[in-house]
Order: C-alpha cells, then structure tokens, then sequence
C-alpha cells in the first residue's frame, strides 16, 4: 500500500484540478451567480440585535462574577479549604486561611476561615469548576451581568475579598425572603 | 452675450454642482447600509430616522479630527494631491445632458451645462488627469506604502483608459458624433445603445470599475496590502477629500453609463409624454428617470465591490491588456463591418 | 521690426494670451531648472495644460483636448511613474565633467545667435491663410479633411507608430534561454 493511498482519517479527497471550460474561464458567469447570491442576501432576515434596547437573552448556565457566600445568620461559608485552588485550570484562585478567634463567631461559620481570598480575573476563565468544587457551597458565578470592570492597573483585575464576599445587606435580604416563605 | 443665458447657465451649474455633491454625500451611506444588508446586517441607524444624517455625522467627524502632516518636503504638493483628485471628479459633469429641455420663462432652457462638441473627449481628458491627485498626494506623503499605491494607481489607470477609449469607439461608429447631446437624443424610445453594442458596454462597465479605483480593481488602496494605499498618512478633512473624489467619481462614471447605453434621460413614450402632458412634465420625468438609471448603476458598483474579491495585480494587468483591448479592437471591426455590409456586399457582387 | 502690444486697450482674449504665455514661458524655465525631477516633471504638465489653453485661443478645441489626453493624461503620467519608481536622489546625481559642461555652454550659445539671427531676419507671411468658414473644432470636418486630403500622410504616421510599437515589444520581451 502506497503512501498516497493512506487515509487515516477516511475523508482524504483527490483535490481536482481539472481544466476549466472556456465558459469557466470567462469568469462571467462565476460573478453573475455570486451577484445573484448576494442579491438574495439583501431580502433575507436581518440578524442584528438592538443592544441597547433589544437584549439578547442569556443562556440558563450563564456564569458571571464570583461571590463568597454568606449563610442565614451572615457568617462567610468558606472556609479556606483550598478546594477552589487545586481545581481552577487557571490556577487563578489564591488565599491564605486563618483561625477564627472566639470573638468572631458571628463573622465566620467555620473555626477555620480565609483571611485573604483572592481571584485574579485575568486568569479566570469563568469555567466554574470552583464553584462545583467546593464542598462548603461558599463560592457561586452569579448571573451578574458586569463581568470584569476594564481598568488601567493590572492590580485592579486581582479581586480581593472587599470585592468578592456578598454584602451584609444581601445576606439579610436573603434571610428575610427565606422566613417569608 | 446674452445676461439670461449667464444666468442660466450658473444657475444650471449651481443645481449640477450641488447635485453631485449631495448624489456622493448619500452614496456613502447608501454603501454603508448596502454593504449591511448584503451581509444580514442593518447599517448605521441611529444619526437621525433610518441613519438619514448619518453623512453629515461622517462629515463633521472628518472636519473634527487632528489634522496630522506627515514630516514631508512636500507640504504644497501634499495639499495638492486631494484638491486635484476633488476638482477632477467635479468637472466632468459640465458635458453631462440632464435632460432634454425645459419650457420656463417663455425660453427653452437646455438642461445642460455646455453642450460642446468634444464631450466624449473631454470626459476621457478628465479622467486622464484625474490620476495626478493619487499620484502626487502619493508622492508627497513621503511613505513607502502611499507610493506604492500611487504607482499602483497610476499604471492601472493608464492601463484602463486605453481599453475604455478604444470600447467606446465602436459606439461612436454608430452615433458619429462625440456629443453627449446627440448620442442621448440618439436613443430616443427604446433604442438605447446597450442593445446594439453590449460587448462595448461590457468593456465600458469593467473599464470605469478599474477607473474609479472600485473593488474589484481597488488596488490602489487596498487595505490588506499597503494600508490604505495612497490616502495612507491623510487625515481628517484631506482624507475626506479623497474619499469624497471616489464617490463623487462613481456618481459621474455612472451617469456616463446611463448616458451613452442606457438613453440617458429617454425613456418609452417620452415624445406621447412631450404631446400630452407638455415639454416640462415630460422632461421633468426625464430627469427621474435618468436619475433611477444613475442610483441603479451606483447601486451595482456597490454590490460588486461586496461580493467580489479585489484581484492580483498581475491579473488586473492580464485583464486589462491581453482580454480588454484585443476585445474591443475585435469589437471595432464587426461594428464597422456591420455598418459597411452594404458595400462590402456591393463590392463582394451580391 | 518688434511690435510692443498696447496694454492699455488689450483685449480680453490678449490679456489671457499674456497670461497663458507667461505661465508657459515660467513653467518651462522651472521644468529645466529645479533640481527635483519630479518637481520638474510637474511644472511640464503645468506648462502642457498652458500649451492646451493656447491651442483653445486658436479655436482648435479637438486639438486642445487631444493633447490634454495625450501629453498630460498619458505621457506624463508614465514619466511621474518612473521618476517616482527610480527614486532619483540628490546624493546619487551624476557630477558632469568640466569640458562637458563648457560644450554646453558653447552649444546653447551657438544655438541662441542662430535664433536671434532667424528671428531678425524672418519676414512676416506674405499672402492670407485661406479661409474656408468651415469649422475645424468639429470633428466630422477634421476626419474629413484628414481622411482624404492627407489620407497618405496620416497613414505614413500610424504605420510609424505601429513600427514602433513592435520595435518596443521585440526589446522588452524576454529571450528563451536554451539549456
């Protein structure tokens, strides 16, 4: 079996390089049906969105901005097991955990907690495999639709936890609609 | 001489001159939306209803942009370049019949700049210098890249013209004259010059193409390869220039094809009309209609350039030299034989 | 012998003549004088759009715009393009020696006695041109008038043309080289 009969991968093709007909050659004919082709494009159905007032509905697994959860009594869930860490493929997530004092019982859920926690944004690749990672349900991509904020300082991208943990005021609203219900 | 025909005329001139300016000021949002829509887009919609100001925007853009002066010695020749490609794209519609004429005043106003008897050659005169605004502006940009197009410019159109002059030739056999006037009133009715002599109208069409430097033959400025060829270091209102000349030139080029193969401002039952409804109404229509042809010829230049790719530059040379003229030189010959069959069947003795 | 034009009571079609004349003469000067060759390339162009307006003057309106096409459109237009392409610098402009450059001197003097000489001793044209009232702006007249008239002349120059024409394919094409 000679080397130009191989296939691997079963689609090999002979390219042809027939000659052309004289009317082939007149390339005419070549551009009328392109111009035809065109034509038709002017009729058919436009495919741009209005942004700013028509919006493009997101897809249900639509992954956005991370944030550290807090639970019902606003305590920070996570608890620095480093999880995250070792399964970003991005190798974007760092932090450095802490032992909770007892005075800080009403900050932090676990004895153990994250004194820094901090998400280079530039290295994220917005997978969530952190979040399906994580065994304390304390970090989430949220459905938020402000990705990453543009900015002229690459230190402005490492997102620390000033910008990572939910808000207190969240926390509670999020209780109260749970008691509502 | 008369004041009212100084009148006339620079009144014929004004609308002339400020017919143009606006037929390009709208061609280029007409190539923007056309370009949209051959490709599933909307265009520009949002300076005024349906994107309707959205030349005026572009305009005071350009007007408003950092005028950059490249460090050339050439700061007049720099200046030149635009102005030349500006004005030769303006002059030639002087020779251009816009309609029959018209009844007002109780005087018949010819709708026609100058009616001189060398139109044809006037144009071809006009296009011939039209070059030297690419050519110097190219120069004087004192960069690699805007030489190379004017020098791409330069020996296209060069090229180009003898296969445009010696096309028409075979036209001017049959109207044996070089007045725009005569060869529109020439075609009264439905015999418009295309149905007699399509392959000089083919060659005219490929040739006007390479002459006003549109896609496919834009070599001149292509992006991919030099930049923006020419116009390269142009900015703000000196660019504007340039690429008004284009438009303004796809205007006259396609006038000029309405004019001499598509009868111009005559349309089926225009003298019914003149009998009818009178000389004004019926010119008026003229006027529409010959502007209807003008919108489709520029509405085909645009649909070309989105939906063919620019050539190489040694096919655009193959085209021109191998295939266009001995074309048209082939074309000559039948129409002169055709024209003289009576004789050569005399001489043969049938 | 030299007539000195009244100024005073020129008429219009005299004014522009003096002007056109003297773009003419100026423009012509600089083409031979400026050092850049594009610069003077430019300034020919300028003087063949005078040369044009002159022939205008004359009532030669097909003339005027043959020469437009030919000289300005077509001509110089390849002269621009290889002065542009050759790239011609002040650093590599060839230094003539002296002997050449006094046989120049000698030469454009011996040329200048000869034409003022010509010019003192020419006498004006005696008789009148013939004037037919035909318009020779028209073409039809022109190519009537070329075509049989001087029907062997013109041919005389197109076969020129033509010989040329192969002359120049025959140089620039490429020889097969035999291996």
């Amino acid at each position: 079996m000679s080397i130009e009969t191989i296939s691997l991968s079963g689609r090999k093709m002979q390219v042809s390089n027939k000659e052309m007909t004289f009317f082939e050659r007149l390339y005419l004919v070549a551009i009328v049906k392109g111009l035809i082709i065109t034509l038709k494009h002017l009729f058919s159905r436009k495919v741009t969105i209005q942004y700013p007032e028509q919006v493009r509905t997101r897809s249900t697994v639509y992954r956005g901005q991370h944030m550290l959860k807090r639970d019902e009594q606003g305590r920070e869930n996570c608890t620095a097991c480093g999880l995250c860490a070792l399964s970003c493929p991005a190798e974007a997530i760092t932090m450095k955990a802490a032992e909770r004092k007892p005075n800080e019982k009403h900050l932090y859920r676990e004895e153990k907690y994250a004194e820094i926690y901090e998400i280079n944004m530039l290295r994220c690749i917005f997978c969530g495999l952190c979040e399906e990672a994580c065994p304390k349900d304390a970090i989430y991509l949220t459905t938020s639709k402000v990705l990453v904020p543009s900015s002229y300082e690459r230190e402005d991208f490492i997102f620390g936890k000033d910008r990572l943990v939910m808000p207190l005021e969240m926390a509670i609203k999020n209780t109260q609609l749970k008691n509502a219900n | 001489m008369d004041s009212t025909i100084i009148i006339e005329k620079s009144v014929i001139i004004l609308a002339v001159f400020a017919i143009t300016m606006v037929m390009a000021m709208y061609s280029t949002l007409a190539e923007r939306k056309i370009a949209a829509w051959l490709q599933d887009r909307i265009g520009p919609n949002r300076a005024g209803k349906g994107g309707i100001l959205q030349p005026l925007a572009d305009g005071m853009k350009l007007f408003a942009k950092e005028e950059f002066e490249p460090n050339t010695p050439n700061k007049f020749l720099f200046y030149v370049g635009p102005a030349i490609a500006m004005s030769t794209a303006l002059m030639t519609s002087a020779v251009i019949p816009w309609g029959d004429r018209l009844h007002l005043f109780g005087r018949d106003i010819i709708l026609q700049a100058s009616d001189i008897d060398n139109a044809m050659l006037y144009i071809f005169a006009i296009l011939s210098i039209g070059v030297y605004g690419i050519m110097i502006g190219g120069w004087a940009s004192n960069n690699k890249f805007s030489l190379m197009g004017a020098v791409r410019a330069g020996s296209q159109m060069v090229s180009y013209e003898v296969a445009m002059g010696l096309s028409i030739i075979a036209l001017l056999m049959m109207t044996g004259s070089l007045s725009l006037r005569e060869i529109s009133l020439q075609q009264e009715g439905l015999h418009w010059n295309v149905f007699y002599q399509p392959l000089s109208f083919l060659i005219f069409l490929i040739c006007s193409f390479a002459e006003t430097n549109r896609t496919p033959f834009d070599l001149a400025e292509c992006e991919s390869e030099l930049i923006g060829g020419y116009h390269t270091e142009y900015s703000s209102m000196k660019m504007g220039f340039y690429l008004f000349a284009e438009y303004a030139s796809m205007f006259i080029s396609s006038t000029i094809l309405a004019v001499l193969f598509f009868g111009g401002y005559n349309y089926p039952g225009m003298s019914w009309a003149v009998e009818n409804w009178g000389v004004n109404i019926a010119n008026v229509i003229g006027i529409g209609v010959l502007f209807a042809k003008i919108c489709f010829f520029i509405f085909f230049y645009m649909w070309v350039r989105w939906t063919i790719p620019r050539f190489r530059y040694d096919q655009l040379m193959h085209l021109g030299w191998r295939i266009l003229i001995p074309l048209s030189i082939l074309n000559i010959m039948i129409t002169g034989i055709v024209i003289l069959r009576h004789e050569l069947l005399a001489f043969l003795g049938f | 012998m030299i007539h000195i034009p009244d100024f005073a009571h020129a008429s219009t079609i005299q004014i522009v003549f003096c002007v056109l004349a003297f773009i003419t003469v100026i423009t012509a000067f600089l083409a031979i004088f400026s050092r850049n060759p594009i610069h003077s390339a430019l300034y020919l162009v300028i003087c063949f759009f005078t040369i044009a307006g002159h022939y205008l003057l004359l009532n030669a309106q097909f003339l005027a715009i043959v020469h437009i096409i030919v000289y300005s459109g077509a001509i110089m237009i390849l002269f621009l393009f290889t002065l542009m392409l050759m790239n011609l610098n002040k650093q590599n402009e060839v230094h003539k020696p002296r002997i050449t450059r006094l046989g120049a001197i000698v030469s454009f003097c011996l040329i200048c006695i000869v034409l003022i000489l010509v010019f003192i001793n020419s006498k004006p044209i005696e008789g009148e041109y013939i004037a037919t009232g035909e318009d020779y702006q028209s073409i039809k007249v022109l190519g009537h008038v070329l075509l049989n008239e001087y029907m062997v002349p013109f041919e005389f120059a197109s076969i020129l043309l033509l010989v040329a024409m192969i002359g120049v394919v025959l140089l620039s094409k490429k020889e097969k080289t035999e291996k």
